[in-house]
């Protein structure tokens, strides 16, 4: 019986010829990661392991402070401390202290972190998105992340998985996003739970590495344990371009088994929003700007849309005009390097010029904890990952979740705005 | 193996995610206690004052849906929570909860059965669900055998001591 690209990668960390769904392995790990929040719990855990002394190789270990930076209180920095302290007793090689990372999934790839056929669990749900590299990547918490320091491996239960197989050319100002809130919006939030996805189809061969990051990053949205793409020569340039190590690409069997396949046409798909108050209420952006919905904050940025591209596409929108009156624009270029060239391109400029607080790289606002929280009664568009109750601050606030295109256009006019209306070149 | 647990019934719907059950801006937060005081702030803030020790949160599909944050199950175990019962988790939190200690049942008919301010009899070991008000019983999903073999070795962290062991 064949094996999906999920199946193949975790038999050979396993050492095992084969896997199916259901069954328990125990897997090495390529790279553990964490950032301050889930590795000062981590680090707690470990040190109360008999015999645990040593992370299993400094060399595969990731920390990055990026949840409360620059720190927000006394606390904060007292966590990013022990980070920091950890990783210097361990002599952790990647360790990224603010101003030399960004948000932990932006800086991973950028730094040759992630290869494919790679297995790679971190202290974050947004693991995920490693995925886009062809890569086994998954989210867990800090016990097990603790564990995986120690082991360098990690129990798992194979996921069966779920083919999506899209087809069809992206209108204008229609990006991965849309198509990725609309496959959550078909899947549920439930809908994966479990599963592993595989995102297959001519559609997916044709996107951008920016564009396969946004929609493996979002597979935990639909509750999956990883979303995967098999590595092209896109990918396989995009790596090798950082890093030297050896990789092995794996590939679905022909006769691999898969539990669902779904077929998604997207050549009719208009941008897509994600409404209040879960990532799976997703309607066309035309059913929502017939409401006529007036914002009080834009967000652009986090490990889904914080990329060079993602910057390019809302420097355009913006390019030469003001955001709307009595509205907070705030910009976090996803990591260091993707505000540096965002500052080589003119983009920081242009968005400053344009109205918007361009912040440092960071995940603050996305997930409620500082640098953008939303108060009482607030409405906001975001390009981040989750609209739950309160995931940005106040439970009173609203989050609706969409592309940086139709958040731009929503920055100019100060509602939820449809950017194909918004006189621009979609890029 | 755990005691009985036993205490009244606080009934939520479903998909109670973990920005909801400990609102990000606690996430720097280490001190268990001090987490314990924001359990389920997000989704009902009255919650810690009105509920007693040993209280169960009973709620219905997806509970703990969202970040990988550990401090979800821990806030809820240091709030004096003894014990949750959803008709299903999401895959994060169900991990997380069996390694820091919550005991967790997978049941949709205990669910459907309880409502809030029931008395509720819980015995970890075998899964059953007592519903004292009603007078009904449940048996909640039984845990994989590998799971169940990992909860009585007494958790993830003897486990690993043990992996340790055999591999040096």
């Amino acid at each position: 019986m064949g094996m999906t690209l999920t199946e193949k990668i975790l038999a050979r960390h396993a050492g095992l010829e084969s896997v199916e769904p259901g069954q328990i392995i125990n897997a090495k790990v390529d790279l553990v990661l964490a950032n301050e929040l889930s590795a000062a719990v981590a680090i707690g855990v470990m040190r109360g392991i008999k015999g645990a002394s040593k992370v299993f190789d400094p060399s595969k270990i990731a920390l990055v402070a990026d949840h409360f930076v620059p720190a927000k209180d006394a606390q904060s920095a007292g966590l990013a401390r022990l980070m920091k302290e950890f990783a210097a007793e361990q002599k952790v090689e990647h360790f990224f202290d603010v101003g030399r990372g960004g948000i932990e999934h932006v800086v991973l790839p950028e730094e040759g972190l992630v290869a494919p056929g790679e297995l790679i669990v971190g202290g974050d749900s947004h693991t995920c998105t490693y995925g886009a590299f062809g890569a086994f990547a998954t989210g867990m918490g800090s016990t097990d992340i603790a564990a995986a320091f120690v082991l360098g491996e990690v129990w798992l239960k194979v996921p069966a998985s779920i083919k999506l197989v899209y087809s069809g050319k992206p209108g204008p100002f229609v990006y991965a996003k849309d198509i990725m809130l609309r496959t959550v919006g078909e899947l549920g939030i439930d809908g994966a739970t479990y599963r592993a996805i595989e995102y297959h189809g001519s559609t997916v061969d044709e996107l951008s590495i920016t564009g396969r990051i946004t929609m493996a990053n979002m597979a935990i949205e639909a509750g999956a344990k990883n979303g995967i793409f098999h590595a092209d020569a896109k990918t396989i340039a995009y790596v090798k371009e950082r890093t030297d190590r050896p990789f092995v690409v794996e590939r679905a069997d022909a006769d691999a088994v898969y539990e669902r396949v779904i077929s998604i046409d997207i050549s009719e798909l208009e941008p897509q929003v994600a409404c209040p108050h879960t990532p799976d209420n997703v309607h066309p952006i035309s059913d929502v700007t017939r409401d006529d919905l007036k914002v009080d904050q834009v967000f652009i940025g986090s490990c889904t849309n914080g990329y060079i591209d993602d910057l390019r596409v809302v420097a355009k929108i913006l390019d030469g005009k003001r955001i709307a009156p009595n509205l907070r624009v705030i910009v976090n270029p996803g990591s260091q390097k993707v505000w540096m060239q965002a500052a080589d391109e003119g983009i920081l400029t242009t968005l400053a010029a344009a109205g918007c607080a361009v912040n440092t790289p960071g995940c603050g606002a996305c997930f409620g904890g500082h640098m953008g929280t939303l108060g009482d009664g607030e409405r906001a568009i975001s390009t981040t990952n989750r609209n739950y109750v309160g995931r940005m601050g106040s439970p009173k606030a609203e989050i609706y979740l969409a592309s940086p295109a139709t958040c731009a256009a929503s920055a100019l006019t100060g509602r939820i705005t449809d950017p194909r209306v918004v006189e621009a070149v979609p890029v | 193996m755990e005691a009985t647990l036993r205490g009244h019934a606080h009934k939520y719907g479903k998909n109670v995610d973990t920005d909801v059950i400990i609102p990000g801006k606690y996430c720097n937060i280490i001190d268990r206690a001090e987490l314990g005081k924001h359990a389920l702030e997000g989704l009902d803030p009255e919650y810690t004052a009105r509920m007693k020790a040993g209280d169960i949160i009973v709620a219905g599909t997806n509970f703990g849906c969202g970040s990988s944050r550990e401090v979800a199950p821990i806030a809820i175990k240091a709030s004096g929570t003894s014990a949750v019962i959803a008709k299903s988790f999401a895959r994060i939190f169900y991990r997380n909860a069996l390694n820091i200690g919550l005991p967790i049942f997978e049941s949709a008919e205990a669910v459907d059965g309880i409502e809030s301010g029931d008395e509720i009899e819980l015995e970890p070991a075998g899964g059953i669900v007592r519903n004292l008000t009603k007078g009904t019983t449940y048996r909640a999903a039984e845990f994989p055998p590998f799971m169940q073999s990992l909860i009585d070795a007494g958790g993830l962290v003897p486990y690993v001591e043990r992996r340790l062991a055999e591999t040096q």
